[in-house]
């Protein structure tokens, strides 16, 4: 184990996965220069056949990765922001989502969309969402958000063996975030929950950028005398709603936190799909802990209250806990 | 705009020439059967005909083998044709059947045969340009003189991908050929009331060769997409092609039933319906001894039978079974 950044994380996975396989390519706005430096050296070790800066054009991005996936190569194709896949949907959509579908299985896309999602750093509205919800709709295109520095590289390592189209999306605010990585090679299966913490009282989903605030809220209620079983899905798409149904079976109790607005968002998916599955262990109502249906404001303060927080997630274990019957 | 030179010889063998004629009546003869069928209702969804534009797709493909890619548009049963795709499982496919060339799962408006190179019709306008675009980047990254050729109409000109791909494929100097059709329609709007400029003149800016040329002279496609071919092979980077041609049928069949009022005169059709690409090149065939009327005849003949083949062929196969629907998300 070495303590590393995310940012280092993703960008050994970039490295290692270009050097053990040389169909995987890499273009992207400015991922020469890497103004996040998760793809910094990568220009230099490889070469400009495989890693090439491209226009702001992401219309073009999202369908030439389409393309090339379908002719042969493993293209990675990074989106800078979350919120440019917007700009490049039509090829996410129409075609990365559907082309192997509608041809009948003629062909696997093994492509990897990546970019920065979620706030907190003042980017304002158009820099700042959590879009997972609406990949998560398409059902062709899976949808993974990794919580920690080892998960992103072992997500992304198996986002890049992986046969299919894959939405890769870090936390912005995390870049900067260490943790520790193990040395020996990890690639993790898509479509696999991590429980990150066990507890009795009641299970908390956290996702993506919610891990490490979840993690904190659950240890601050354990103080209380509740305990929280944490889970990360890493993978919404597929999800692994196995491993979510068999804890709120056991705990009766569903708190799930998600970046994204409330409306149709990763929460809303899961509470529905444990509503179904396991509407008679639940011993109080699931809750949410989301965006209200408000873009991302600019200023710290406001910006604060619509972001999920610790405090919110606390409150949100402290009331489910006291809800309903006894646990 | 470099205006395309006029149709002289070529260097094709009468057989060569014959194969392009028969080509042609292979598209046409499919597509008024579909279109009867359509009429007759027993087509599952809609299809949108290339009546009329059958030179475009056949002068062009003449120059491309199994690994190069084409990308294709929602009028795409010519461009599969023309690339070597197989008419029986064409027809399947249309029909909704199994033994389809996509299984049944997409239809007129996505058949698609990548073994040959075929990336496939697509629903959306200008949806193809990109997916070539990806391709022609796969083919120079191969080295192995692979171009990647994207079919577009008038319609997709007017999609800010297209300068994205010719600003890309310029400075990437991408193994591309831009083949616009020009068929006078955006769906149901003439081109010139949505449309300035021309748009051969689009690639100008960007260094790349932009050629007009008579989409209805299938020597002169033939010419100008073995220059925009070739150079594309030899690491000349992209050309756009503008083929001016017409949409003989409507948009989409039965239109009639569904629109209120008339967006052109039958007398504009008829005056295109004498330049039929078809009879046109029957024409030269016979004026210069390259082939009798019976030669002609004998070719319409046996492309009759291979649509009648297929059809039964179609017919006769069973409809995909229950639980496909829920394949081929994944690999």
């Amino acid at each position: 184990m070495a303590r590393k950044r995310m940012i280092q994380a993703i960008n050994e996975a970039l490295a290692e996965e270009m050097a053990r396989d040389e169909r995987v390519i890499l273009f992207g706005e400015d991922v020469e220069i890497s103004i996040m430096g998760d793809t910094r050296g990568l220009a230099a070790r490889f070469g400009p056949d495989r890693v090439r800066n491209t226009p702001i054009s992401e219309t073009v991005m999202t369908g030439m990765a389409v393309g090339a996936a379908a002719a042969g190569y493993r293209p990675v194709c990074h989106m800078m922001y979350g919120n440019f896949l917007y700009t490049g949907f039509d090829a996410i959509a129409n075609q990365a989502a559907k082309l192997r579908y509608m041809t009948g299985g003629q062909i696997t896309l093994p492509l990897v969309f990546m970019g920065v999602f979620g706030g907190g750093r003042s980017s304002a509205a158009q820099h700042s969402d959590a879009m997972h919800p609406l990949f998560m709709n398409l059902g062709g295109i899976k949808v993974v958000l990794p919580g920690s520095p080892a998960d992103a590289k072992a997500l992304l390592k198996a986002a890049i063996r992986d046969d299919n189209p894959v939405i890769f999306l870090q936390a912005a605010g995390r870049g900067g975030e260490a943790g520790e990585v193990p040395e020996e090679e990890v690639v993790a299966t898509l479509g696999e929950a991590a429980v990150l913490r066990a507890g009795r009282d009641v299970t908390l989903v956290a996702i993506g950028s919610m891990v490490a605030p979840a993690r904190r809220a659950a240890e601050e209620v354990a103080k209380e005398g509740i305990e929280a079983e944490l889970i990360d899905p890493r993978t919404l798409w597929p999800l692994d709603t196995g491993t979510i149904v068999a804890s709120v079976r056991r705990t009766g109790r569903l708190v799930v936190v998600d970046e994204a607005r409330d409306a149709c968002s990763a929460a809303s998916h899961i509470v529905a799909v444990v509503t179904e599955h396991a509407f008679g262990a639940l011993q109080a109502a699931p809750l949410r802990v989301t965006v209200p249906n408000v873009a991302i404001p600019y200023s710290p303060p406001l910006e604060r209250r619509v972001i999920p927080d610790a405090a919110r997630i606390a409150a949100a274990l402290r009331r489910s806990v006291s809800a309903g019957g006894a646990s | 705009m470099l205006e395309a030179a006029p149709a002289v010889a070529t260097n094709l063998s009468r057989d060569e020439l014959l194969a392009l004629h028969r080509r042609m009546l292979l598209i046409r003869r499919v597509e008024e059967r579909l279109g009867d069928d359509f009429k007759a209702g027993t087509l599952p969804g809609p299809v949108h005909l290339y009546i009329g534009e059958e030179a475009v797709a056949v002068g062009v493909c003449a120059h491309l083998s199994d690994r190069d890619w084409i990308a294709s548009t929602h009028r795409g049963h010519g461009h599969f044709l023309a690339k070597g795709g197989e008419t029986r499982a064409m027809i399947a496919e249309v029909y909704g059947r199994a033994t389809g060339i996509c299984r049944g799962m997409g239809g007129s408006m996505h058949v698609a045969d990548f073994s040959r190179g075929i990336i496939g019709a697509n629903g959306i306008v200008g949806g193809g340009i990109a997916l070539t675009v990806g391709a022609a980047l796969a083919a120079q990254l191969d080295r192995k003189g692979h171009v990647a050729v994207a079919f577009f109409g008038d319609g997709a000109a007017n999609q800010g991908v297209l300068m994205e791909a010719l600003n890309l494929g310029a400075l990437w100097k991408l193994p591309l050929v831009l083949v616009c059709e020009n068929n006078g329609f955006s769906e149901f709007s003439p081109t010139a009331t949505v449309t300035a400029g021309t748009i051969a003149d689009r690639a100008a800016p960007f260094g790349v060769p932009g050629v007009a040329v008579d989409g209805n002279d299938l020597l002169a496609v033939w010419q100008a997409a073995n220059a925009a071919v070739r150079r594309a092979r030899e690491g000349g980077g992209p050309t756009l092609i503008e083929a001016r041609t017409y949409r003989l049928r409507g948009h989409v069949e039965a239109e009639v039933t569904f629109l209120q009022g008339k967006y052109r005169e039958e007398s504009e059709v008829e005056a295109w319906r004498a330049k039929d690409p078809i009879a046109r090149f029957a024409s030269y065939l016979v004026g210069n001894g390259l082939a009798t009327e019976a030669d002609l005849v004998r070719l319409d003949e046996e492309v009759a039978a291979e649509v009648a083949d297929a059809v039964a062929f179609a017919e006769a196969s069973p409809w995909p079974e229950e639980g496909q629907e829920l394949c081929f998300m994944f690999a």
